[in-house]
């Protein structure tokens, strides 16, 4: 078993970076036969992926995210299963050259530190756990997307406002395309991370009697929640959009992994609670 | 028998030349009468676009068919030859075949990739058949030339991108806008290319035009031609706010839509984006209107920088296509070679084979009494006869069909034995059932 996740370990890295080099190709030819490969190859590396957390599932007994590790793969496998269903829906295949290097970033990121599974606590083992951290990171993996829309959404503004054209102006889609997937991807997200940020509290409760103890991450999470939160509102009520939005969503999202990376780097898994 | 191209085009001759050997739409039928009666010439077909005047031809032997359908330019327009000689080009055998499916699929046009060539071409291609000018070789060659510039146009973006300033509009506009369906459009102002980009942009779906012009008359009669609504000039920056997509082209020497308006019209509208079109020269839109959030201002030169971009992006497709062609020249004359000699041969082999066997039946019945051994030999023999009669046939056939012009030799064989037309299924599905007709 353990040798098998190994393999799909380096399957699902091997299939991020092989979908990048080929999205790469497809950005400098503009060639649609590279576009298509590449999308493949991605999905291949997705579906690698799942079977690198099924497996991880079954060895850890439980939601594999106690470790910096697991926790860095599912967020990563979450962001390429979001980009799957946005592809089914708009067909938009040039979004998988962002989506590749993000998930290879992070899976790159995973690869440095200790697969080693950790025990699971006592509190662990509530069926909490795997509906907070399901609901977090599915959310941070919809924000992800909302981030990597609105970088495209950035370049794609450049070329028409500096009204020199070529490059990636071809290939990227309509500045309104990338708006509204930046603005669905928020309407799916907040939500995510709001149910997330409760189900938190109630485990914490439900574990230690305390809704909220104010320890770093959950500090964090809530300022990413008011940041969120917002960009939502100006969305909704004052006209933001376009470039305002996307950089704000950029934004949030440097906030979002930089805590992410940070907190867990500093604290380790999970929050106070593993240890 | 051999095809042969003789021609030129904007690139080896400069307009005083081409004009002088343009032959006007109503004058190709005759003229291709001409070359077929009067010159020793096969079979013929005259392009002549104002880029380009070309006629294609098969003759016997390369170099006299060549000659010959020089000296039918030359006579026929009463030119000497000696001045019109170095601005010509031959092409012949594959070398014409590649010829005709780069001119069809716009790889030969002064602007590449733009789509008016390939009706050039079939129009072209029906006077010939219409003067009973085209034949085997002719059709097949444009049957195939038809489908490969149509396979280029599908699977290369060759003319995709536009290169005309109206179609650029457009095409920003869609790069703002998305679907441009429900969206509304102003145009203020007239002028030839601020119409096109507004008709342009209707039959890209957008849903509403409002006119407005200094001469509200001139408004309302574009609001007819337009089907859209005229307003008073002075009352078109209270119209803005409802509007997505501008086009300005009026006289006006200083700018009529202005920084501070649009800031306030854009938070009128909730920051949705606006695009500017300002066709004028001198300019009527104020250029800092584009340094407004969501607003994109377009002005004649940034159209032509689009179109170059445009046309930049075309030069890689163009590489592209080239290899198609390569690959459907190959399959052109793989075509050819399976098409007609497998199912003639094998028609040729069937017609005599039940000839054989009912003279044989004929034959049995008068001989009685036959042992089984006699009718085994009557039979190896009539059987011998028939395979040493056609053995010279069917060689020749397959050597020279190997030949574009292999074709006469189909023909010939299959008027002399009575052989059945290959079916037209049969024909389509050999084409890959894409061709026009």
């Amino acid at each position: 078993m353990e040798s098998i996740s190994y393999i799909l370990f380096y399957m699902t890295a091997g299939g991020y970076l092989a979908a990048t080099l080929v999205f790469i190709a497809y950005l400098v030819t503009h060639r649609d036969a590279f576009v298509t490969v590449a999308r493949n190859i991605l999905f291949a590396g997705f579906a690698a992926h799942t079977l690198t957390i099924i497996i991880r599932w079954v060895e850890a007994g439980g939601i594999p995210a106690t470790t910096f590790h697991d926790s860095l793969m599912l967020f990563a496998w979450l962001t390429a299963a979001v980009y799957v269903v946005v592809y089914l829906k708009y067909k938009l295949s040039v979004l998988g050259a962002f989506v590749s290097p993000f998930a290879l970033f992070l899976v790159i990121a995973a690869s440095l530190f200790s697969r080693e599974i950790a025990p699971l606590t006592p509190i662990l083992r509530s069926w909490w756990f795997p509906v907070h951290v399901m609901l977090a990171i599915m959310g941070n993996a919809f924000f992800a997307l909302a981030f990597l829309t609105g970088i495209m959404y950035l370049i794609q503004e450049h070329y028409l406002k500096s009204r020199k054209v070529g490059g990636l102006y071809f290939l990227l889609p309509s500045l309104e395309v990338l708006d509204e997937l930046n603005y669905r991807c928020l309407t799916y997200g907040f939500p995510l991370l709001t149910l997330g940020i409760i189900t938190g509290a109630l485990w914490s409760e439900a574990a230690i009697g305390t809704y909220w103890l104010w320890e770093p991450r959950q500090i964090w999470s809530l300022i990413t929640w008011f940041l969120y939160a917002a960009l939502l509102h100006g969305r909704l009520t004052s006209g933001w959009r376009g470039r305002r939005a996307a950089l704000f969503s950029a934004g949030a999202f440097g906030v979002l992994i930089g805590s992410f990376l940070i907190l867990n780097l500093t604290l380790g898994g999970g929050h106070g609670l593993v240890e | 028998m051999n095809l042969i191209i003789v021609g030129l085009n904007h690139k080896t001759a400069p307009i005083e030349v081409r004009e002088k050997l343009y032959f006007p739409p109503e004058r190709i039928g005759p003229a291709l009468k001409k070359l077929l009666t009067g010159y020793d010439v096969n079979e013929g077909v005259i392009i002549s676009t104002c880029n380009r005047v070309e006629a294609v031809g098969v003759a016997d032997e390369i170099e006299k068919g060549t000659w010959e359908i020089k000296r039918f330019f030359s006579e026929y327009h009463g030119i000497p030859l000696e001045g019109l000689d170095e601005y010509l080009y031959v092409h012949s055998g594959e070398d014409a075949v590649r010829h005709a499916f780069r001119v069809a699929s716009s790889l030969d046009s002064m602007v590449m990739g733009e789509p008016q060539i390939l009706g050039q071409v079939k129009d072209a291609y029906s006077r010939a058949v219409h003067n009973d000018t085209a034949g085997v070789v002719m059709n097949k060659l444009f049957h195939k030339t038809f489908s490969v510039a149509k396979r280029i146009r599908t699977e290369t973006k060759i003319g995709a991108a536009a290169v005309s300033i109206s179609f650029a509009a457009v095409e920003l506009a869609k790069k703002i806008f998305g679907d441009l369906t429900g969206k509304s459009s102003m145009l203020i102002g007239a002028g030839e290319m601020a119409e096109l980009a507004a008709r342009h942009l209707l039959s890209s779906g957008v849903r509403e035009i409002i006119l407005t012009n200094r001469t509200y008359e001139k408004a309302v009669d574009m609001a007819r031609e337009f089907n859209g609504t005229a307003i008073m000039f002075r009352e078109f920056p209270h119209f803005l706010k409802n509007v997505d997509i501008v086009i300005a082209s009026t006289a006006s020497p200083k700018f009529i839509i202005r920084p501070d308006e649009v800031h306030d019209v854009m938070k009128e509208r909730k920051q949705r984006p606006m695009f500017f079109i300002d066709i004028s020269v001198p300019r009527n839109i104020d250029p800092l209107v584009n340094n407004i959030s969501n607003a994109y201002v377009y002005d004649v030169d940034d159209l032509q920088g689009v179109i170059a971009a445009n046309l930049k992006e075309r030069t890689k497709e163009a590489q592209r296509a080239e290899a198609i062609i390569e690959e459907e020249i190959e399959t052109f004359y793989r075509w050819i070679r399976s098409l007609d000699v497998v199912p003639t041969i094998i028609a040729l082999r069937n017609s005599l084979e039940e000839i054989r066997k009912s003279e044989l039946e004929k034959a049995a019945t008068q001989l009685e009494g036959l042992s089984d051994r006699d009718k085994k030999t009557l039979d190896a023999m009539t059987r011998a006869i028939i395979n040493k009669i056609i053995h010279n046939p069917i060689t020749h056939l397959k050597k020279e069909s190997d030949k574009i012009e292999g074709d006469l030799f189909l023909d010939a064989v299959r008027r002399l034995f009575d052989l059945p037309a290959v079916e037209k299924e049969e024909l389509k599905k050999a084409r890959g059932g894409g061709s026009e007709e």
